[in-house]
Order: C-alpha cells, then sequence, then structure tokens
C-alpha cells in the first residue's frame, strides 16, 4: 500500500488554511466590529484582546499561500491571477489592518483616522477572502497551464453573497471572541452584536448553501445523489445542532462556549467545502494531482511540517496562555 | 493600446517597488533584534538600569519598523502568483518548499514570540522574556537565510531537472539546491549589511542626543556600541563583498561587466573605472576617469589578464548597464564612507574624545539612513545585473510574468504606491518621533505610558505576575 502524499499535503493546506480563517477570522471580525465599540475603554481593549497574538494569527496566511505556492505550484500560479483584485484589496486592506496596531498608540491627535483604517482594512479583508473563496467555487477559465479569463470575471452576485457570508461569520468570531476576554459594558455589547452577527451568519451560509449546488451540476451530484448523499447530509444537521447550541449559549450567558460553538460552525462550513471541491483545486479543470509538486518537493517538505508544526503549536498555544483570562483595565480608574 | 509588453514593464516595477519598500524593514529589524538581544542580556549579566532604559527605548521602534516588516512581508509572499504565475508554476517545485520552510522555521518563531517581546515582561519573568527576545532575533536570521536562498538560487541555478511540463524539478539533493554557489556570499553579505545599517541608524540617534546634550549617559553608552560596530564591522563588509564580487565573476560575469562600466573587452589588462557615464546608445563610458589594469589586477590578480566586455555578449543577453553601474558605486561608495567614521570613531576614542567630538557626532548623524540607501543600491546592482533573467540564464523575465491585462498591474502598482507611501511614511514619521525623544531614565515600554495604557495586566494575574519585578528596575 502507498500512502498518497498529495492527499496528505491537500489536508495539510486545508487545515493551515482552516488555522487561518479560525485565528485571522476573530481579529478581523473584531476590526469589523471595532466602530460600534465606545472610543475609549471600549475599543482599547477591544484591540489589546488581540495585541499580541495578531501577527502569529495572520502568519497562518503565509502559510496558506507559501504552502499552495510549494505544494500545489499550478493551483498557486492559476487562483492568483483569477483573483488578482481581490487579491490586491485583500493586501493593501492587510497592510493598513496591521500597521493600525503600532500606530493608533502613537499619536493620539491621529487615532480616530487609525481606528477607521483599521475597521476598513479588516472590513475589505474579509470581504475579499469570501470574494477569492466564492470566485474559486464559481470556476475558473484554464487553458495551457494558466489562467485565460478576463479580469473581471470574478464578480458576480454568487460572489458578493460569499463575501457577505465570510464578513459575517467573521463578525461572530470577532465578537465571541469578545464575550470570552472582556467584561462589563463592552461585553454586554459583545452578546447583542453576537446574537446579530450569528443570524446573519446562518441566514448567508444557508443561502451560500441553496446557491451552490445550482452553479453546476457536478455540485448538485455531489450534495444530492448517493453516495455523497449520506455524508453530505450530515454537515447541515450538524450544523443546525450546533446553531442552537450556539443561540442557547448567548442567551444564557455563557463565557468560552460561544466562540467555541461558533469554531465548531466554521469546522463544519470547511467540511462542506470539502464535500464540493473534493480532489479539485479548481473545480472541473485541476485536480490535486494535476497541481501537485512532484515527489521530491512533497517528501522535504513533509519533513519540515513533521519536525516544525508541533512547535509552532506548542509556542504559540504558550503565548495564549501568557495573555489569557479577561482584558484588564488598570489604569482608567 | 496597451499591450504585454506594457503589463510585463509594470509587472517589474511593481515587483522592484513592494520588495525595495519590504527590504527597508527587514534590514533594520534584523540588526536591531539582534541589538535589542544584546542589550536585555547585558542587562541581565550586570544588572545595570542602564541596559533596560535603552532595551525599551529601542523596543517601541522595533515594535514599529517590526510591523511595517511585517505587512509588506505579506504582499511579497503573494507578488509570485499574482504578477509572476509562469514563474510560479515553473519553479515552484524548487523554491517553494524553501519558502515554506522560511515559513515554518522563521516566521512562526518570530510572530510567536514577538507578543511575549512586546508586552509580557510582567507577565513571564526576565529568563523566559530575555529567551522570547533570543527567538525573535533568531527568527529573524532563518528568515534571512532562507530568502536568500531562493533569491540566491535563481541567481545560481543548480540541482534541478527539467519536467517535461517545462518545470524546473528538484535533483536528488536538497542541500545542492539550498547551498547553491552564490548563497553563502550573499547571506554573510547582506546579513553584515543589516547590523551596519542598524548600527548607523542607532549611531545618529546617539550623536543627535549628544550634540544636544553631551552629559546623556544613556546617549553616551549607545553611540558607543554603535561605533564599535562600524569601526569593526565595516572593513570585514568590504572584504565580504569583494569576496562576492569575485563569486559573481566566476558565475554572472555579465553582471560583473556592466558593474564595472566594461563595454569593450580588454585582451591585455582591463581598467578600473572610477567614474564615468555611461552611454548606452554609444556603448561607451564617456567621461570616463580610469587606473589603467587595475580592474584585472583585482579580478585576476594579474594586471594583463584579458577581460571580456559586453562586445563579447548578444544584446539580448545584455542587463541595462547604467542602473547597475551606479548603484555598484553608491554601495560602494558609502561602505567606504562608513569605513571613514568607524575608523574617526577609533581616532576619537584613542584621543579621548568620543563624546564631545561634535563634528564626529554631525558626521554620524548625517551617515544615519546610509544603510538604508547602501542595501537598497546593493539588491539593485543585484537584481538589475542579473537581468534578462528570472532564473538565470534559463528563464527570461519576459517568460515569467502572469497573463494580466495591463491595466489590472498599473491599477494595483498605483494602489501600493498610494497605500505604501500613506502608511510607510507615517511609520517612519513615527519612527523619528520616537527617536527624537532622549532616552532617559525609567524609560517606559511598548506596554506602558499614558497612551498605552491596557496592554499586559489582565484581571487573571500571569503566574509570574507579582514574583517578577521585571518592569521595577
Ligand atoms: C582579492 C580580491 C580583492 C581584494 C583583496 C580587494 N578587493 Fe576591492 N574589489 C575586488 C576585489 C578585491 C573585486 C572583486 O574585484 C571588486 C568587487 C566587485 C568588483 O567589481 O570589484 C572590488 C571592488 C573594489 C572597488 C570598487 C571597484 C569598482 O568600482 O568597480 C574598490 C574601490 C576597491 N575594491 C578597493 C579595494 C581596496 C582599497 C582594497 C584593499 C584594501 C581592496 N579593494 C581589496
Ligand atoms: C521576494 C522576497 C521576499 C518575500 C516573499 C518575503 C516575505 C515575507 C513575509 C511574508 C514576511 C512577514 C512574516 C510574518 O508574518 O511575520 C516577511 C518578513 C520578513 N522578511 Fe521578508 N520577504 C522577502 C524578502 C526578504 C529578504 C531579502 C529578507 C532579508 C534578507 C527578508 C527578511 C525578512 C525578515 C527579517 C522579516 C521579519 C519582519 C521584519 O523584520 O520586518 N525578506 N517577509
Ligand atoms: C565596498 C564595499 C562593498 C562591496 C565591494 C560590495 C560588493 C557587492 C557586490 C559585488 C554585490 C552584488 C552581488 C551579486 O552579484 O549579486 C553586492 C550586493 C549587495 N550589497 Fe554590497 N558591497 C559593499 C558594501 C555594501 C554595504 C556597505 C552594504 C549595506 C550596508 C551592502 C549591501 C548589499 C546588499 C543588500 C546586496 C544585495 C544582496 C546580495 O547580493 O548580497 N554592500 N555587494
Amino acid at each position: 500500500m502507498t500512502i498518497d502524499l498529495t492527499v496528505i499535503w491537500a489536508f495539510i493546506i486545508a487545515f493551515g488554511v482552516f488555522a487561518y480563517v479560525v485565528m485571522d477570522g476573530f481579529d478581523l471580525g473584531i476590526g469589523i466590529l471595532f466602530p460600534s465599540f465606545r472610543v475609549g475603554e471600549g475599543r482599547n481593549r477591544a484591540m489589546n484582546s488581540i495585541a499580541p497574538v495578531w501577527d502569529g494569527n495572520e502568519t497562518w496566511l503565509v502559510l496558506g499561500g507559501g504552502g499552495l505556492f510549494a505544494a500545489f505550484p499550478l493551483a498557486y500560479a492559476i487562483i492568483l491571477p483569477a483573483t488578482y483584485p481581490l487579491m490586491i484589496a485583500m493586501l493593501l486592506g492587510l497592510v493598513f489592518r496591521g500597521v493600525a496596531f503600532e500606530f493608533r498608540w502613537r499619536d493620539a491627535g491621529h487615532r480616530p483616522f487609525w481606528d477607521m483604517a483599521f475597521f476598513g482594512g479588516s472590513l475589505v479583508a474579509a470581504l475579499s477572502q469570501g470574494m477569492i473563496l466564492g470566485a474559486i467555487l464559481q470556476g475558473i477559465t484554464v487553458e495551457n497551464r494558466a489562467y485565460a479569463g478576463s479580469w473581471w470575471d470574478w464578480l458576480t452576485p454568487y460572489t458578493l453573497l460569499t463575501g457577505l457570508g465570510v464578513v459575517a461569520g467573521y463578525c461572530l468570531l470577532g465578537a465571541t471572541w469578545l464575550i470570552w476576554k472582556l467584561d462589563g459594558q463592552p461585553q454586554d455589547h459583545a452578546y447583542k452584536v453576537a446574537r446579530r452577527a450569528a443570524v446573519a451568519t446562518l441566514l448567508l451560509l444557508i443561502a451560500v448553501s441553496l446557491y451552490t449546488p445550482m452553479l453546476d451540476e457536478d455540485y448538485w451530484h455531489r450534495w444530492f445523489e448517493a453516495p455523497g448523499i449520506y455524508f453530505a447530509s450530515q454537515v447541515p444537521l450538524l450544523t443546525a445542532i450546533l446553531a442552537a447550541a450556539l443561540f442557547w449559549a448567548l442567551a444564557k450567558r455563557r463565557q468560552a462556549a460561544p466562540f467555541w460553538l461558533s469554531l465548531g460552525i466554521f469546522l463544519l462550513g470547511m467540511a462542506g467545502l470539502g464535500v464540493s471541491m473534493f480532489p479539485f483545486v479548481v473545480p472541473d479543470q485541476v485536480t490535486i494531482w494535476d497541481a501537485a509538486a512532484p515527489h521530491r518537493s512533497q517528501v522535504f517538505m513533509l519533513v519540515g511540517v513533521g519536525l516544525t508544526l508541533p512547535l509552532i503549536l506548542g509556542y504559540t498555544g504558550w503565548a495564549y496562555w501568557v495573555f489569557r483570562g479577561k482584558v484588564g483595565h488598570e489604569g482608567y480608574h | 493600446m496597451w499591450d504585454q509588453a506594457d503589463a510585463l514593464l509594470l509587472a517589474r516595477l511593481q515587483f522592484a517597488f513592494t520588495v525595495s519598500f519590504h527590504f527597508i524593514f527587514p534590514a533594520f529589524s534584523i540588526g536591531l533584534a539582534s541589538f535589542l538581544a544584546v542589550l536585555e542580556g547585558l542587562w541581565l549579566k550586570t544588572g545595570k538600569a542602564l541596559y533596560l532604559d535603552l532595551f525599551r527605548y529601542w523596543l517601541k521602534i522595533f515594535a514599529v519598523a517590526f510591523g511595517m516588516g511585517v505587512v509588506s512581508g505579506i504582499v511579497m509572499s503573494y507578488q509570485f502568483g499574482t504578477n509572476w504565475s509562469v514563474f510560479s508554476d515553473r519553479t515552484g517545485p524548487v523554491i517553494g518548499p524553501l519558502m515554506a520552510y522560511e515559513v515554518l522555521t522563521a516566521f512562526f518563531l518570530e510572530a510567536g514570540f514577538l507578543g511575549v517581546m512586546l508586552f509580557g515582561m510582567e507577565r513571564v519573568g526576565r529568563k523566559l522574556h530575555f529567551f522570547a527576545t533570543c527567538m525573535v532575533a533568531g527568527g529573524t536570521f532563518v528568515s534571512a537565510f532562507w530568502i536568500l536562498s531562493v533569491n540566491s538560487w535563481m541567481q545560481t541555478p543548480v540541482g534541478y531537472e527539467i519536467g517535461a511540463n517545462g518545470q524546473f524539478l528538484p535533483g536528488p539533493s536538497w542541500a545542492a539546491i539550498i547551498f547553491n554557489p552564490s548563497f553563502p556570499y550573499r547571506l554573510v553579505h547582506t546579513v553584515t549589511a543589516a547590523y551596519l545599517t542598524t548600527a548607523f541608524a542607532v549611531g545618529a540617534v546617539g550623536a543627535w542626543h549628544l550634540l544636544r546634550n553631551r552629559a546623556n549617559a544613556h546617549a553616551r553608552k549607545m553611540f558607543s556600541m554603535a561605533m564599535w560596530m562600524a569601526a569593526l564591522v565595516a572593513p570585514v563588509q568590504i572584504f565580504l563583498g569583494d569576496e562576492h564580487g569575485l563569486n559573481t565573476l566566476e558565475h554572472q560575469p555579465v553582471k560583473v561587466m556592466a558593474m564595472e562600466g566594461h563595454y569593450e573587452s580588454h585582451p591585455d589588462g582591463a581598467p578600473l573605472v572610477l567614474f564615468g557615464i555611461p552611454n548606452a546608445k554609444e556603448k561607451r563610458i564617456d567621461y570616463a576617469i580610469e587606473i589603467p589594469k587595475l580592474s584585472s589586477l583585482i579580478l585576476k590578480h594579474d594586471p594583463d589578464a584579458p577581460l571580456g566586455g559586453l562586445d563579447s555578449v548578444p544584446d539580448a543577453d545584455e542587463p541595462p548597464v547604467a542602473p547597475v553601474f551606479w548603484a555598484f558605486r553608491v554601495m560602494v561608495g558609502l561602505g567606504f564612507a562608513m569605513l571613514g567614521i568607524g575608523l574617526w570613531s577609533l581616532l576619537a576614542r584613542f584621543r579621548g574624545r568620543l563624546y564631545d567630538w561634535s563634528w564626529l557626532h554631525r558626521g554620524a548623524l548625517v551617515m544615519g539612513p546610509s544603510g538604508f540607501i547602501a542595501v537598497i543600491a546593493g539588491w539593485m546592482t543585484t537584481e538589475v545585473g542579473r537581468q534578462p533573467y528570472t532564473v538565470y540564464g534559463l528563464l527570461r523575465t519576459a517568460q515569467s510574468a502572469s497573463p494580466l491585462e495591463a491595466p489590472a498591474v498599473g491599477a494595483s502598482l498605483l494602489g501600493f504606491i498610494v497605500v505604501y507611501f500613506v502608511c510607510f511614511s507615517i511609520g517612519t514619521w513615527y519612527v523619528l518621533k520616537l527617536m527624537s525623544k532622549a532616552p532617559h531614565a525609567h524609560e517606559e515600554g511598548p506596554e506602558q505610558g499614558a497612551d498605552t495604557p491596557i496592554r499586559t495586566a489582565g484581571i487573571t494575574p500571569g503566574p509570574h505576575q507579582q514574583s517578577a519585578p521585571g518592569a521595577a528596575e
């Protein structure tokens, strides 16, 4: 029996993307919700809840992009040009979002400006990421190992919908993270926002789920015909259970549970994505085996991942542990 | 209206612009991270509060510079795919894994420990905090290691096979790919360059505050440390640069022809062109000031050794001469100016005037930005000099670009220019503002101070919160 390294690599990349979506997801969500927090204590504490960890969170994006380049170079070479304006918008958004962490403390006079940069950067980045996802799902024109469409192909009602879905989902992650890290008035506010974000996320999730099988017959087969349906039908079922638990936890004002339940919903979303895509990286055009780097590259990198990933998870966990607990508000009273 | 050539030119401009901006920050933060580790180590060893004050002073500046390095770096890791997709497809199997290793071994390390380094002193105690600082410093070095290996492989590609679909595939030995012929030279030369850049930036800040108040003990310390670096490392860098040049002559002789301004072959000893104006049309150096035979002496250890010129190379394989010629002279000129400041500081030390020789301080102040200019000039020499190829001798730049329309590339270039100028000029302004404040006793860290009230402490105290007196020196 041979182990198919290409499949292993597909799972590693999927893991990297998921880790990114979860971790930077709540960072970006906090950015999007930022203006709704009161100037002063509310905003400062919201920002401080992620200031020590955001850089590590964003590094998963570099792993996602770099990993795709290394493990599936052809996919990287097709998807990035196909979603070019979205990629650029995301990167520019991340520039504003990233520098705001330091700059906002550097002069009080321009703090409102950097607060808006933090908000705008986060919003643009989240929206672009959602639309990139949609653009991949709706299909990409490929000829001769290269993208062959025009530079506006990605803009459709479907991608707008997936974009909004990701924005709402990130807001949910951000709000539930803040519930966990804050107390007092800002926490009350986070509860309120989390409820709304949960409703919006679920509605958009349903809309995208209904829209996707209509895009292409293949999706329809995967979701609604045997044998796919036996596995696929579990995804919405579990999502419904988790969603109910989430609303219950929010109503009971639980501290940590809403965040973990939201993560669960994201994980199921990812599984649904797997149902729709696997084993394609560019739907209907390029499979993971078409795009895969040669065996030698895969082995070499697998050694690296095997050695470093446990360490990375270890010290990342430690950094979160160091900054555990509610974010304080000393110095204000 | 637009054709492929415009898209290509715009893509090249975009890469040059984004990577030049990116490199400015690592050049500073590689050196500064090590400087911070040294300062904290000295504090732990001697217990002198002065070192802690300096550590905190530079940590605030580091935080701003590092943040800009990170965001501009994220852009870089996507530039390959967005603008150079054909290149990515062809070379991904070889250089992709090296970049993946950079993420796994360097970026996570830096980013994971950065939070603790910036905000965690009270939470983890001194020893662990020092460990975190060392991890960040180590991460910056490891990052330089991998990315320079990638760049060097593109300059001197070895250890590959060509696949049926035209891709470069790794051969049996990864070591051959990683330690390709130009890599050791490029690594030491670039890391040394980062140290020099930081030394001159730190030295200029020290000099500025000495000019305002000679008695400032903190300014004295940083100026003295920086001048030691300048005096010891500048000569090393000149030596390494020469070695690097010899290596380049072996593997990329055409680049050296452009650096030297040798349009013509010299069968019996080539002159060293000190100065002149490259004339691309007539293919000669106008107003040249030359030292006969010296170039052959330097490059071949024989004044009469023949040296080929660009006339021996087809026009289509030549790099543009003027930018390479000028950039190289700027770098080398600054290298010698740095050496001059280093020697001057030794003289000042010898005469006991290091802290009150105002002209030395003025000189060091003027040289503050010199490292940044030299590293950008060095990269221009390297990168423009290897044109018209992306993988030297094998893959042309013109064949590497993405199938994009010129307006798309132009619009994104415009976006980068606007956003970078807004963000990074304001960021630089903040760095200068921090530098203009005199270092003093009881310096605040990034986590303290009126403007940043609440970053560290939580309601649930960290394990060492009560026991670690880190803040109270
Ligand atoms: C054995 C090699 C070697 C040694 C011992 C030296 N150099 Fe060197 N030098 C070179 C080998 C070299 C080089 C490899 O030929 C360079 C680097 C790249 C180049 O084009 O020439 C160079 C460049 C270079 C340049 C700039 C040349 C140009 O503009 O093209 C100057 C002014 C010097 N060197 C001066 C010196 C001085 C004053 C040295 C002694 C103290 C010295 N070099 C030692
Ligand atoms: C095209 C080439 C390059 C790419 C794709 C690239 C990519 C990146 C990325 C993605 C980051 C952010 C990492 C994080 O999230 O923490 C980064 C930061 C960094 N890069 Fe680069 N980089 C390039 C060139 C270079 C070069 C030439 C050097 C050094 C010689 C370098 C050294 C660093 C360092 C030390 C950092 C840490 C942040 C900082 O110090 O500012 N990079 N780079
Ligand atoms: C007189 C002194 C110097 C000499 C002779 C020298 C020589 C060289 C040469 C020959 C290259 C091109 C290598 C190639 O073929 O790709 C180079 C590149 C470079 N130089 Fe220098 N250099 C000197 C001083 C400096 C200084 C003072 C700095 C910065 C503080 C610096 C920073 C760089 C950088 C960043 C590069 C690009 C990376 C690389 O290829 O190593 N150099 N140098």
